[in-house]
């Protein structure tokens, strides 16, 4: 509130915190390194020497495909998705932001509603209609409905975002003759773009985290991405090697962790902003 | 041109197809499914309410899974939002670092839904784990977090709850609207740190509250990855949630008739205590006048 004083006591307990919810996490690569006697009678996360054979053997897995084939299945579920993603929930979002058209209010209560709904309600009929389709086995199931703008909570940031933009830039351009496309190129997207990181950042790191749409969708192991290839190759260890499995998880974390580090300033406002309105 | 419907509509119309394709054809396609028996390899076979009275009358597994995700969301939703709005109260006076707290405090968030945390879990919890060291280390007896029914289910609420991130960062913002100036008076009138919470941040804040404590209790219904990695539902069923139900009926037994009626159980469960929710916030939920300018 001023500065009148240091507020050690605060500084204190948000420390405190800090400490509690990433020592977990820091313990446990530490673990990586470890033995597997070590990890489990040692308190403290700094391993008595460095051992990186849990990475190379976790990195190996004891299917025929080495990690190298699980992560780039997960890039090659991530990138197009976040594509079709960014494209369709800024259309939508330009539409609701700016537009007047029939059923507006509607639509609008409708994506609300969707956010709200639980998707587990939706995964078996999902399951039945893709399986009709001949798209099991692929990855169209995960990717393709989010070329439909299907992923209401990025349009709803955007639409918030957008609401919060003044339109004179906007009306400058329309007196300069810009189309709508024109428009929305060159002014609403560039304006958009610390929003546009956000839903970049949030769709890789969900979609990365995501099990249970793989889980359904896909058969074949040489198409498993990391996150199910890593559940996969708990139950073949029966936990024998409990330190290849911590390795490889460790691993797993870290294309989220260095997108998020990369990112955080912008996003972690972008992401405020989606809720202040409720 | 922004008064053209047509073009606003051409905009809108990937969202439309979308609803329509993916949200609302197997929203009212688990709802005529839950009505059949259908087993994927023969035609569904339509057997009216037989799902649900099945699920009502002579299904203990049903009742037992009920009641653990009942008490997950219990716990973990006040919880998770509980610390939430705590921390981002602590952390909404000016402090030097702030950006670091708040990036440490939001990463669990991120990375809490991944399968990878769920594994690391289960050695935090795991009988010479992390957690029971430390115990060991003050002098406690060390707990069988992941083989004790009476335990199990509190790794899954603890792991729910680390994730507050995304729910504080939320809070944080509708604090930056709340004048310094209350603040200010209240210290001037003698009000602890304390009372500045339950008399000022919480009252002009509880929009935010009931966006959050909805859209967290969503979530918590929902919870997959979780149970099923690092439980797997056991011990003795105490976190086989709803959730993980559905799925065993669904995609294992290939049960399909059964599981859509799980899932419509799970559906009217949300949607009720959602409408529960928005009956009670005008009790307790107020807006203030100047709302639109609130960003």
């Amino acid at each position: 509130m001023n500065a009148r004083s240091f507020p050690l006591p605060r500084y204190l307990a948000l420390f405190t915190v800090a400490v509690l919810m990433l020592y977990p996490l820091l313990w446990l690569v530490g673990a990586s390194f470890k033995g597997n006697a070590e990890i489990f009678s040692e308190v403290g996360f700094w391993p008595s020497r460095f051992d990186f054979g849990a990475y190379a053997k976790g990195w190996k897995t004891s299917s025929e495909y080495t990690f190298a084939t699980y992560f780039l299945n997960s890039f090659a579920i991530v990138v197009p998705r976040i594509v079709v993603t960014v494209i369709s929930c800024v259309l939508v979002a330009y539409a609701f932001a700016r537009f007047e058209f029939f059923g507006k209010k509607l639509l609008f209560g409708v994506m609300v509603a969707t956010m709200m709904l639980p998707l587990i309600v939706l995964r078996l009929p999902q399951y039945l209609m893709f399986k009709q389709l001949g798209w099991l086995d692929t990855y169209l199931p995960i990717i393709l409905p989010s070329a439909f703008a299907t992923d209401t909570f990025f349009v709803f940031m955007l639409v918030q975002f957008l609401r919060g933009i003044p339109r004179d830039m906007e009306e400058a351009a329309m007196i300069d003759g810009c189309n709508a496309l024109q428009l929305l190129w060159h002014i609403i997207v560039p304006l958009l773009k610390p929003a546009i990181i956000s839903v970049v950042v949030f769709q890789f790191i969900w979609t990365m985290n995501d099990f249970m749409g793989p889980l359904i969708y896909l058969a074949s192991v040489e198409k498993y991405p990391v996150s199910l290839a890593l559940k996969m190759s708990i139950g073949a260890t029966e936990e024998v090697e409990w330190a290849n499995v911590i390795a490889i998880s460790v691993v797993a974390l870290v294309p989220s962790v260095l997108v998020f580090f990369a990112a955080q300033r912008h996003f972690i406002e972008g992401a405020a902003s989606s809720g202040i309105k409720g | 041109m922004y008064e053209n419907k047509r073009l606003g509509f051409l905009f809108v119309l990937p969202f439309v197809l979308g609803v329509l394709g993916f949200k609302l054809f197997p929203f009212v396609m688990s709802f005529a499914l839950a009505f059949t028996q259908y087993d994927i390899i023969d035609p569904p076979e339509w057997v009216g309410l037989q799902n649900y009275r099945e699920l009502f009358g002579h299904d203990p597994l049903f009742v037992k899974s009920l009641g653990v995700t009942l008490l997950f969301a219990a716990l973990a939703v006040p919880l998770r939002v509980g610390f939430a709005l705590f921390i981002a109260h602590v952390l909404n006076f000016k402090l030097r670092g702030i950006n670091f707290f708040r990036a440490a405090f939001y990463l669990p968030s991120i990375l809490g839904g991944s399968i990878a945390v769920a594994v690391l879990w289960r050695f935090v919890f795991a009988k010479y784990g992390l957690v029971n060291l430390v115990l060991a280390k003050l002098g406690f007896e060390p707990i069988a977090w992941l083989a004790d029914e009476h335990y199990s289910l509190w790794t899954i609420v603890l792991l729910f709850t680390w994730q507050f991130g995304s729910a504080m960062v939320i809070f944080l913002a509708a604090l930056q609207n709340v004048p310094v100036s209350l603040y200010e008076a209240a210290e001037c009138d003698g009000a602890s740190k304390l009372q500045q919470f339950w008399r000022i941040t919480v009252p002009l804040i509880t929009p935010v509250i009931f966006f959050n404590m909805v859209m967290q209790m969503v979530q918590a219904f929902q919870e997959f990855n979780g149970p099923y990695a690092i439980t797997e539902g056991g011990p003795l069923n105490s976190t086989y949630v709803l959730a993980l139900y559905i799925y065993d009926q669904s995609f294992r037994f290939f049960n399909l008739g059964y599981g859509a009626a799980l899932s419509w159980v799970l559906f009217a469960l949300v949607a009720g205590l959602s409408a529960l929710s928005f009956w009670s916030s005008k009790y307790w939920v107020f807006y203030s006048g100047e709302k639109d300018q609130q960003r």
